[in-house]
């Protein structure tokens, strides 16, 4: 099961490599990660997505809290959370595709930042599954280059019982 | 006042209660020895090789109870120190090192005698830092030292850019450390405590697993204690050998692969095991879906990690072994108090069948006239030397023997690399655990293969006086990899043979240290005795049967029921 955590890190040399060396040396998966500093001095958050069994996640966040640079790790999993992605593409868009293509651009909300005679290069945002979809439906036009961030996410700012 | 780099750091240790610290010179840490004569109050042992170092500063910290302390310059110097690391980081065990660096200029730029050493020992050590600013080395030594022995315990490193050795600033001590990052749970919450104490008065067959975790936390007495009040028996880990008396008529002996039967066969049949700073290693659980198959399991750790990693646990108690118990034991002392239960009746019939089991299968060995059995001359060091000893062990089938067939009376007695099965631990370690206790009598048990992993620590046991015993219990063969040949690789004793070796008197009397063979058993009667109680180090060459094996055995993977017997 995909499972996102947050990771609250000391901004210290080497703590990027304590983090992601732990996944590679307990054979942990790493899908995606995402890291940059927080408005506290000093700190910065990492969002993960990994994926394993119950078990598997709970040694994960076990282990992520006993490093000594890691400050604080969040579970996504309990609680009502949004989380998003974000993706820069290059899309061929030759004269009579164009009008297809920015339909699904509009369908998806996504935005066209760079254009040219033949390419289109669309930003787009959303959840994991959102961006999959948009990959496979442009996929047929032929994307010449692709760049995604991990995920991000935040907890809702309203719990409800789950 | 402004002091030097190398000032401040002696001054650190001091603070800190240093009062030996083993180590190696070599050029980024030459500004530290140059600093050294003016502590004369911390003592420095010259070590052979940094490895040697890096145990002996773990022997210290096993013996001692206190953070070992060693010094490796940069670059070889440092690596030579990984498996020192990784050995006591397996164990658990409280350890500073500091490694000399080179220039903070120069860091990256592949310099002479550079390695990335913080880079390497990261997966073996608790922690580690980079001093890359002289103003905060006094706290991150605070930083270092608190993080090895609180918590769950392990090695911290230190690694110290020789600039700043040179350095001079203002000494500030920091009054306390706050490090809102790290706060080990020390005490255990109460409602699992409840829980457990439910599971402990509704038990049949309750049993003790004791780990290396009652030792760290000092708390064998509280231990004692609680097992002759609830009358429950006691099996241990490697680790945990010592945390309860062998000799303790509750006490089942040791747990695992070479554990006894009597331990062995209980936790098949037991309905509770109370875990108490152990973490159920792969060597003592065996098989895991046959593992206590008919039990619950109350798992005392200090680390979370430990709890839900191997197997399955049904009341977690995260906390230090010393308040966990204590308290644990308040919880039942009032359970009791309202409901009061007739305990030795309770648990009669289980005990019974315990000590039943002890008496029908202890552990033995078939002696021949021929050959000198390696567990007979354990039992004939037992009885020269019946009490106060400190055993450090290498690893191998000698380890084994030396766990099955000596007795550990007291906790801290038994010196042994478990977790990480280090040869070339013993020697070094035992260096370390005299300079501990400079009275005790300590032996390393050692084997033929295993002491020549690290036997230039002769030299540092000699110029230093140390009267150490080293047991070589000398078989010709790597004894462990070659009983495993002869049970799983159809007899093809494939590069075990070890007849090949120096000799081991003369190799004593070339280090200046006093060398003993024994081959018969007249000869144990009559040289092991003046070899044990000799004022020198002595090292003891004794030739035993070569193809004895460890029993009993279960065969790697195997259900803890199906022990191979002698």
């Amino acid at each position: 099961m995909r499972r996102v955590l947050s990771i609250l890190v000391e901004n210290e040399p080497g703590v990027l490599s304590r983090v992601a060396g732990l996944f590679s040396g307990r054979g942990f998966n790493i899908e995606s990660l995402n890291v940059a500093p927080t408005l506290e001095e000093g700190v910065s958050l990492m969002t993960v997505t990994t994926y394993g069994d119950e078990q598997i996640v709970e040694q994960i966040v076990k282990q992520l809290r006993k490093v000594v640079s890691v400050i604080k790790v969040v579970d996504f999993k309990d609680h009502s959370h949004v989380d998003r992605e974000m993706m820069l593409m290059k899309v061929n868009a030759e004269e009579t595709k164009r009008e297809e293509i920015l339909r699904i651009v509009d369908i998806f909300r996504c935005k066209v930042v760079d254009v040219s005679v033949n390419e289109f290069t669309i930003e787009a945002t959303g959840t994991h599954d959102k961006l999959q979809a948009i990959v496979s439906l442009l996929m047929r036009f032929g994307i010449k280059e692709i760049a995604r961030t991990g995920t991000v996410a935040m907890k809702r700012a309203m719990q409800f019982e789950q | 006042m402004e002091m030097t780099g190398a000032a401040i750091l002696m001054e650190c240790l001091k603070r800190e209660g240093v009062d030996v610290l083993f180590g190696y010179p070599g050029g980024a840490v030459l500004d530290l020895y140059h600093e050294m004569p003016n502590h004369p109050e911390i003592h420095h042992v010259l070590v052979r090789h940094e490895q040697g170092a890096a145990h002996a500063a773990d022997g210290y910290a096993r013996a001692s109870g206190k953070v070992g302390v060693c010094i490796a310059t940069s670059g070889p110097g440092a690596t030579n120190t990984v498996t020192g690391l990784a050995t006591a980081y397996a164990d658990s065990i409280p350890m500073v090192l500091v490694t000399g660096q080179v220039h903070t200029h120069l860091i990256g730029n592949d310099a002479f005698q550079e390695v990335d050493i913080v880079g390497i020992t990261r997966p073996c050590t608790k922690h580690n830092y980079l001093v890359k600013d002289l103003a905060l080395l006094p706290r991150i030594v605070r930083e270092a030292f608190h993080l090895a022995r609180s918590g769950r315990p392990g090695p911290v490193l230190v690694d110290f850019p020789k600039d700043l050795m040179t350095q001079k600033i203002e000494f500030v001590w920091p009054q306390e450390i706050r490090m809102r990052n790290y706060n080990p749970t020390y005490r255990p919450n109460l409602n699992q405590l409840r829980r457990a104490a439910d599971c402990i008065l509704q038990a049949k067959r309750p049993i003790i697993l004791a780990g290396g975790g009652v030792i760290s936390a000092n708390c064998s007495d509280i231990l004692r204690a609680f097992i002759n009040t609830y009358q429950i028996p006691v099996t241990s880990t490697l680790m945990g050998m010592g945390a309860i008396s062998t000799k303790d008529e509750l006490f089942l002996g040791m747990l695992g692969m070479h554990g006894t039967y009597a331990a062995n066969k209980a936790i098949s049949d037991t309905d509770l095991i109370v875990a108490i700073g152990a973490r159920f290693d792969d060597r003592v659980t065996g098989r895991l879906d046959t593992f206590a198959k008919n039990a619950k399991i109350v798992h005392i750790d200090v680390d979370p990690t430990s709890i839900r990693k191997n197997v399955h646990v049904d009341v977690p108690v995260v906390g230090n072994c010393l308040p966990a118990l204590q308290e644990l034991n308040e919880v039942l002392t009032a359970r009791l108090e309202a409901n009061p239960m007739d305990i030795p009746s309770e648990r009669k019939e289980w005990l019974d069948k315990l000590m039943l089991w002890k008496k029908t299968h202890p552990l033995c060995y078939n002696a021949k006239k021929e050959d000198l059995r390696p567990q007979q001359v354990l039992e004939a060091v037992a009885k020269i030397i019946p009490n106060d000893y400190i055993i450090t062990t290498e690893v191998g089938q000698h380890q084994m023997w030396a766990a099955q067939f000596l007795e550990y009376k007291e906790p801290r007695t038994l010196i042994t690399s478990g977790g990480l099965g280090t040869m070339g631990y013993g020697l070094p370690a035992a260096i370390g655990a005299q300079f501990a206790y400079p009275n005790k009598k300590v032996i390393c048990v050692a084997g033929d293969g295993s002491i020549q992993m690290n036997s230039q620590e002769l030299m540092t046991a000699v110029a230093n006086k140390l009267p150490i015993k080293i047991l070589i219990l000398n078989n010709g063969y790597l004894g462990m990899v070659r009983q495993w040949q002869e049970f799983f690789y159809e007899k093809n004793y494939s590069h075990t043979d070890m007849l090949a070796q120096p000799d081991f008197v003369k190799l004593a009397e070339a280090y200046g240290a006093q060398g003993y063979r024994i081959k018969t058993e007249e000869d144990l009667a009559t040289i092991l005795p003046e070899a044990l109680l000799s004022p020198h180090t002595a090292v003891i060459d004794v030739a035993v049967e070569r193809e004895e094996n460890v029993y009993p055995m279960v065969p790697a993977g195997a259900a803890l029921g199906d022990m191979l017997l002698v």
